[in-house]
């Protein structure tokens, strides 16, 4: 039966979608009712699970986007033009249809409202899903731990929850949003389009000295710029929690 | 848990020819991601070394990068498997037997945990680390293991998930019963075999 535990074990709940949104050209929103969801802390992720007609599956992860205090379930894919299971998610999956869900998962890259220190998000496109989860769950815990989110991304096109990031910004003196821009930049933009640098750390990041607990998410190869442009900066390698998608292992 | 799958109504996905090859729930990928909970440390070679340590605490080996080159070496072509789901067919490395590194090291006991630079564990039985399974590697493809893949070296167990294999690996240390590791503390399983699609705590 659906939700019963085994041994402590994580379970397969039907999950019912409510609600898809577009957030960006590939990055689709999905909000799902999941009959006794457990609960979950903001940056851990879930398994999905499709299944054809004769039986055949593909499981992918996905990161959780909504706050650890809502009852249902948001997740933010990206949509792979050659991947599997995303364009199913994205294009095919109608409000209404079942979902298979299992989690939640990973207990390293979380945040809880518990913790008080500064904290500095540094992600690359769609790296943004779990840090928005942190994010919102810091909103609603009306915790007043002083954020700052790094957000690096293509074109001011490629910003996923854009509107709420400026609306939550204008009402939340803790929180800053910086834009980095990597391919073209908004009209107006002081500066070309470049990858982060050392520069960018220094203008946008929390200095060391505050010891801010830095979650860093994105593709590999930003992960490992981000992570060592943190390290040059100063900061405690112990302080710096990351989680890299592959070039295929963030989901398809 | 569901008694059945629930049909995915118009999906039909992607079989691929290797399936057989492929434990369940994997795909295979001719990339070589990474996953790493934190950030790549840099290891400098005069400054590396490997110790086993045995049950009652006792260091009973140590090298330094000089003397573990210096033990007979193996080449490996191993499929290996990561939880998050990809996985590489017939990658080649090279790297020391776990079996090498044992010889001679009195102990009774059964299982092992890997302790890496960086702070990262994880625990496998002893009985998986010897008679040919594992290896601590330090080639990759024929190259020096770069930083980001676990250089300058890391253990390989291929018949275990992938994060069994720790990247960074500084040791050994030898424990009469078995106890979670990093991820094994944060709800990943204490044996993770891909066949048996042991990802999770109770899977």
């Amino acid at each position: 039966m659906a939700g019963t535990a085994i041994h402590g074990g994580l379970v397969w709940r039907v999950g019912t979608l409510v609600e898809r949104r577009r957030e960006t050209a590939t990055a689709h929103s999905l909000v799902l009712d999941v009959p006794d969801w457990p609960g979950h802390d903001a940056g851990q992720h879930v398994d999905v699970r499709l299944t054809a007609p004769d039986g055949y599956s593909a499981v992918r992860s996905y990161s959780i986007a909504s706050a650890a205090q809502e009852k249902r379930l948001e997740l933010t894919i990206e949509e792979l033009a050659d991947g599997e299971v995303s364009p199913y998610l994205a294009e095919t999956a109608a409000p209404g249809d079942p979902l298979e869900i299992r989690g939640p998962i990973g207990g390293w890259f979380v945040w809880r409202p518990a913790q008080t220190e500064p904290v500095q998000l540094i992600a690359g496109g769609s790296g943004i899903v779990p840090l928005m989860a942190m994010i919102r769950t810091r909103a609603q815990a009306k915790s007043a731990a002083p954020f700052r989110l790094l957000y690096s991304v293509r074109s001011p096109q490629a910003i996923s929850y854009a509107n709420e990031l400026e609306q939550r910004v204008h009402d939340d003196a803790n929180l800053g949003v910086t834009f980095a821009y990597t391919r073209s930049v908004p009209e107006g933009w002081a500066r070309a389009p470049q990858r982060i640098d050392a520069t960018a750390i220094m203008e946008a990041a929390f200095a060391p000295a505050l010891r801010p607990s830095c979650y860093v998410c994105g593709p590999t190869p930003f992960v490992e710029a981000a992570a060592n442009l943190l390290i040059a900066a100063g900061h405690d390698a112990d302080r710096i929690k990351t989680e890299r998608f592959g070039p295929t292992a963030g989901g398809s | 848990m569901s008694d059945e799958k629930v049909i995915s109504r118009g999906f039909t996905g992607r079989r691929s020819a290797e399936a057989s090859k492929l434990p369940p729930g994997q795909y295979l990928t001719q990339d070589f991601p990474v996953l790493s909970a934190t950030p790549t440390p840099r290891i400098p070679l005069d400054g590396w070394e490997f110790t086993v340590t045995t049950e009652d605490g006792a260091v009973a080996r140590r090298w330094n990068w000089q003397a573990f080159r210096a033990l007979p070496a193996v080449a490996i072509t191993t499929d290996i498997h990561c939880v998050t789901r990809w996985s590489k067919f017939d990658t080649m490395w090279e790297g020391v037997a776990i079996d090498t590194l044992l010889d001679g090291v009195q102990s009774t006991a059964t299982y092992a945990m890997a302790h890496s630079y960086g702070g990262y564990t994880t625990n496998v039985p002893l009985a998986d680390l010897q008679n040919g399974k594992a290896w601590v590697a330090f080639r990759y493809g024929g190259k020096e293991l770069e930083p980001e893949h676990g250089g300058p070296a890391r253990l390989l167990v291929p018949h275990l998930y992938f994060w069994k294999s720790a990247k960074w690996v500084n040791g050994l240390t030898l424990m009469p019963h078995d106890e979670p590791g990093f991820w094994e503390r944060l709800g990943y399983n204490m044996y993770g075999d891909p066949w048996r699609e042991q990802r999770y705590t109770g899977d």
